[in-house]
């Protein structure tokens, strides 16, 4: 089995301005990452005929949402003939993967994939829904957790973490340590919104948020937009890049959608995500050249990398203690540009973006230095996780 | 502010209804499945293991066991000063069932994996919110 036979690749990629409060909305970014994305993969608006995006119109407030499919099909004027979004879907990327099968199975051509977030000026702006404010209640998700205090992603996976922590042995140290990696990458990205370095004093000082987590281990909301294009392979030659292939993707979840009924706490959906996406391919996790996994909280990059199977199950200590390893000149680069804790809260996409770039060698400073022609993503955490491998041709 | 004391309270459905008014009569109203008798939480239409749609709330023991945790430093609510705990309970009546849930009339230093508590409730106008205390006999 493959995934969607090998016919999806990725042709082009484009970020706007990425900061803290830059005083723009979420569609002015996503417009500007979508003709980044488009003229990079060397096509017009009149060839874009998909648009997917995360989450869609769902209800949230403090610039979760910063457009919608529609916003971005209205103001180019594109004729689509497939497009969808959706905040049920497996990890941020869900919505990629679908359109990925959309190429393959010829709804569509070349599919604008986009995610905009302007949280850092919606939030600075008043916007955000204080959680006391104007919900009265809590419903829908947050019914069984609100009620207790339980306010944040913070709350929820630290409870993970401290799981983990107790049955493996797992230090904050060793968390620390990849915090600190993420957070010297970001020294090398000009994009990035953190990047003075890092010491273990300074993340091991920070303020706690919710033990184990401390304020580093917690992503930095921002303001910006990322557009991928997934093409169908046989659209794609002649365009400006050397096409990327979808090699493999996984967006399994093996069990409810809850966050604190896992029948293993010390695992997430990113192993089933992981699981499923090895499934379809014959390349194991030694083939793969680097990686980028979701920080959103640092515990969720533990877990991708004991899931996508860098390490055995409960040896994430050990792994993070080789820092080595994980570094730019490393045999598994981890999150070149920073990640989310030190570069912004792209919210999935980033990962994704940074993976093509590394493989399309744009990286600049922050360029790997070995030659890389796999890379693996991983994107989200709790209930909801979705993985890619990317493979350059040529 | 959803109300007087601060709290953030539960939107009350048809499904959880008993869980959150049970505690009015001092009941852990857990939903569960009359067909293979397994426990089910959050509230759903149906039972995940055996799929009957025979399933309804039951009384609980109340008691259960910290399967995860964590002491939260930030002021997110009003009636939660930090530091607080919030724990996952594992309920005794059968263990991978489990209730994300405050922690109360603890040192929230002591928490443990493993450590036995028992429910307590909050009563917040028309529900009555499971807590958990440390169980000291």
């Amino acid at each position: 089995m493959t995934f969607v036979d090998d016919r999806a690749v990725i042709t082009g990629i484009g970020q706007s301005q990425i900061g803290r409060r830059i005083g723009r909305t979420g569609i002015d970014l996503a417009l500007e990452a979508s003709e980044r994305a488009v003229e990079h993969a060397g096509l017009s608006f009149d060839d874009i005929d998909g648009v997917a995006s995360y989450p869609g119109p769902v209800n949230a407030e403090g610039g979760f949402v910063g457009a919608t499919t529609h916003d971005v099909r209205d103001a180019f004027g594109l004729k689509t003939r497939w497009h969808v979004s959706g905040v049920e879907t497996s990890g941020q990327i869900g919505t990629l993967l679908d359109a990925a099968a959309a190429v393959a199975s010829g709804r569509a051509t070349h599919v604008l994939c986009f995610r905009s977030v302007w949280e850092a000026t919606a939030q600075a702006s008043g916007r955000a829904a204080a959680l006391t404010g104007k919900m009265a209640r809590a419903s829908g998700h947050s019914e069984f957790r609100l009620p207790f205090g339980a306010a944040s992603p913070a709350n929820w996976i630290g409870m993970y973490a401290q799981r983990y922590m107790h049955e493996f042995g797992l230090t904050r140290e060793q968390i620390g340590k990849l915090v600190i990696n993420g957070r010297r990458n970001a020294g090398l990205n000009p994009n990035a919104i953190y990047r003075d370095p890092m010491t273990m004093d300074d993340y091991l000082g920070a303020r706690l948020i919710s033990w184990p987590l401390g304020l580093y281990d917690c992503d930095v909301p921002c303001d910006g937009a990322t557009a991928i294009i997934v093409s169908r392979r046989e659209a794609s030659t002649g365009l400006n890049n050397s096409p990327l292939a979808i090699e493999a993707a996984g967006a399994s979840l093996a069990e409810r959608h809850t966050w604190d009924q896992r029948a293993d706490l010390t695992t997430m959906a990113s192993h089933d995500a992981a699981d499923s996406m090895w499934e379809t391919t014959k390349l194991t996790p030694g083939d793969v050249d680097f990686a980028t996994l979701y920080d959103g909280f640092s515990y969720l990059t533990t877990q991708w990398i004991e899931a996508l199977g860098f390490c055995e199950h409960g040896k994430v200590g050990q792994f993070l203690d080789e820092e080595d390893r994980y570094r730019l000149d490393g045999e598994l680069p981890i999150n070149p540009h920073g990640g989310q804790l030190s570069a912004g809260r792209l919210h999935g996409y980033g990962f994704l973006h940074e993976a093509c770039v590394q493989l399309w060698r744009e990286g600049g400073d922050r360029q790997i230095a070995k030659d890389v022609e796999i890379a693996a993503v991983g994107i989200g955490g709790g209930p909801e996780a979705g993985c890619m491998l990317l493979r350059r041709e040529g | 502010m959803s109300n007087q004391s601060g709290r953030m309270l539960p939107e009350v459905t048809a499904e959880s209804r008993d869980f959150w008014t049970g505690g009015f009569e001092d009941e852990l109203r857990i939903y569960r499945c009359r067909a293979c008798r397994g426990w089910i939480h959050p509230p759903v239409g149906a039972c995940w293991r055996c799929h009957s749609r025979d399933v309804g709330p039951e009384v609980a023991s109340g008691t259960g066991k910290v399967a995860a945790y964590t002491v939260n430093h930030h002021q997110w609510f009003p009636a939660f000063p930090p530091p607080y705990v919030i724990a996952a309970v594992e309920l005794d009546d059968q263990p991978d069932v489990r209730l994300t849930t405050c922690l109360v009339e603890c040192d929230v230093d002591a928490v443990e994996v493993g450590m036995a508590v028992e429910v307590v409730f909050d009563k917040q106008d028309d529900v009555a919110l499971p807590f958990f205390r440390p169980v000291t006999k």
